[in-house]
């Protein structure tokens, strides 16, 4: 046997759903693993398996605490753990485990819960959080760069910003589960924040759908949610575009409120330089 | 024993992992530390507060990568992404040495994000060797790779871990970071003598050492690094310094993280087994 094929064969058996025993798989074990006068080779196994799936789905579950909410725990790592096994990491880093959640999420809608687009949305900002949490930062325009404005010009957005158009206000949510884990983190039970958590979900279960649009940043090292005017909104996203701003402007119904969006945007230090396009 | 561009790092004596609980105590305190280690992919990112606190502890200490997911055992080739940032990261601290895993973690472009233990046949030596190579090669550094607790052994192995680990640092002209716990856990789940390994590792090639606790279960170790250093790997460790001179050494301590002040006492217990170290505490 290659090396190749012993590490196909390990894999497959390690990421195989714990729920999965017996039959193949210890067949498997015993082709692979030498047992000894303790452990049989499927125990050997079995220690890698728990060892992968517990340390996948605890990433999942601090990375998208606002998901599991909504979904409740069961539900939760019941998508979780089908997920993996349909998507498996793809990265060295666990970092970028939940990249491909929201994609993953849009084709399965019955894993959603009973409201998929509710989930859907948390995802998306959760991802955004992660994003925006040890994204790059630009050397933000300050007010020298803004004397002289012309149509012409093209603005960058800072690379940690994501833009959200969302159909429910996830981001109240997300604020209020994460209060909860701080508060009772370190003086109560897994019981007590799950017992606080499912609270949240009730409040939360029949909430009305409510446009949102959403700017994920950070200032420092601390990631903030702001809510945006949609007018606001679709020029963000035109400036990250790289559409110039006489463009950006005259395609607006109305100039109502763009100096003072613009004075905001360069007070968070939002807007930078352009990235070059490669060629140009 | 002379010392060489894999072995010369005495003056480093002992180091600290560092570690997110005890970055503000660090920040303010500045305590006496000879050197920090690093996992390499907490700070392979494009900014954010890793970054900023790592620029901040470079500022006044020195700093060694440790990675946790190169898996230079892994069959398929090196991950150029992963290349390209782990450079970026060595050029910003200017690592004297960067160590890694003697291990494999993913197959296929999925990753288990786990250290797997390697089969010890002479094509895995070679594949590991030759991606070691072509790693140090890129990175400009000199690499040490470690061995990993384990949990299984398979059929198809042709030699013993540690046979496996010098013909690997052979072929691959690398140091080698050496385990002392990770010896001790393995030797109890495989049933051979700890010291059958450590003499058997060519001194020449030891870089650095880590020391850690870890469980005890009813019928196997479990390398959890969660609790001090056991005696027997104490001992095990003054074999080590005993065989090999005096040696970089860390202690890991990842889970159930204690205070600073405790890591950093547990850590200065290996001082005791380095008696050419200065009286005063680095």
């Amino acid at each position: 046997m290659t090396l190749v094929e012993l590490q196909r064969r390990m894999a497959a058996a390690i990421m195989t759903p714990l729920a999965i025993s017996g039959g193949p798989l210890r067949l498997e074990a015993e082709a692979l693993i030498k047992r000894n006068s303790r452990l049989t080779s499927l125990k050997r196994l079995q220690i890698y398996r728990e060892s992968y799936w517990y340390r996948a789905l605890d990433s999942l579950r601090d990375d998208f605490p606002g998901l599991r909410a909504v979904l409740g725990l069961k539900a939760f790592d019941r998508l979780a753990e089908t997920y993996l096994a349909e998507m498996p990491s793809e990265s060295y880093t666990m970092r970028n485990l939940g990249s491909r959640l929201e994609l993953w999420l849009k084709n399965r809608p019955e894993f959603g819960g009973e409201n998929h687009a509710l989930a859907l949305d948390m995802v998306r900002l959760e991802w955004a959080h992660i994003e925006a949490f040890d994204a790059a930062t630009e050397k933000p325009l300050g007010p020298e760069d803004l004397i002289e404005l012309h149509e012409g010009m093209v603005f960058g957005l800072q690379p940690c910003i994501s833009l959200l158009e969302l159909q429910y206000p996830v981001d109240d949510l997300r604020i209020k589960v994460q209060a909860a884990g701080e508060d009772e983190h370190g003086a109560a039970s897994n019981a007590v924040i799950r017992r606080k958590e499912r609270g949240i979900v009730r409040t939360y279960s029949k909430v009305t759908p409510a446009e949102t649009f959403l700017a994920v940043h950070r200032i420092g090292f601390i990631v903030y949610y702001r809510r945006l005017a949609p007018h606001e909104y679709r020029i963000l996203v035109a400036l990250r575009e790289g559409r110039a701003i006489g463009e950006v402007v005259a395609s607006m119904e109305s100039s109502d409120n763009l100096e003072l969006w613009f004075a905001s945007w360069a007070r968070m230090g939002w807007l930078c330089k352009a990235r070059q396009v490669k060629g140009s | 024993m002379p010392a060489n561009r894999l072995n010369g790092f005495t003056d480093y004596e002992i180091g600290i992992g560092l570690r997110i609980p005890h970055y503000q105590h660090i920040l303010k305190n500045k305590p006496v530390v000879s050197w920090f280690e690093i996992i390499s992919e907490n700070y392979m990112v494009d900014g954010g507060r890793p970054l900023a606190i790592l620029d901040q502890i470079l500022e006044q200490y020195q700093v060694v990568q440790h990675g946790v997911s190169m898996y230079f055992g892994s069959a398929e080739p090196l991950n150029r992404e992963h290349l390209r940032r782990l450079k970026a990261l060595v050029k910003r601290t200017k690592t004297p040495w960067l160590t890694d895993h003697l291990c494999w973690g993913s197959v296929d472009g999925r990753y288990t994000h786990d250290l797997l233990p390697m089969p010890y046949t002479f094509e895995a030596a070679a594949i590991t060797a030759r991606k070691i190579r072509e790693a140090s090669s890129y990175l400009e550094v000199p690499i040490a790779v470690e061995n990993v607790s384990s949990y299984a052994e398979y059929h198809i192995s042709e030699m013993t871990e540690w046979e496996f680990l010098n013909e690997v640092a052979e072929q691959a002209d690398c140091g080698i970071l050496l385990d002392v716990n990770n010896i001790y856990v393995s030797s109890r789940n495989h049933d051979f003598d700890p010291y059958e390994y450590l003499n058997s590792v060519p001194p020449e090639r030891v870089t650095q050492i880590h020391l850690a606790g870890h469980s005890k279960f009813e019928r196997y170790i479990l390398d959890t690094h969660d609790h001090p250093v056991i005696d027997p790997v104490w001992q095990l460790y003054a074999g080590a310094i005993s065989r090999f001179g005096p040696t970089p050494t860390l202690l890991e301590w990842d889970d159930r993280i204690p205070s600073f002040s405790r890591v950093h006492a547990e850590a200065m217990k290996a001082r005791k087994f380095m008696p050419a170290l200065s009286p005063v505490m680095r």
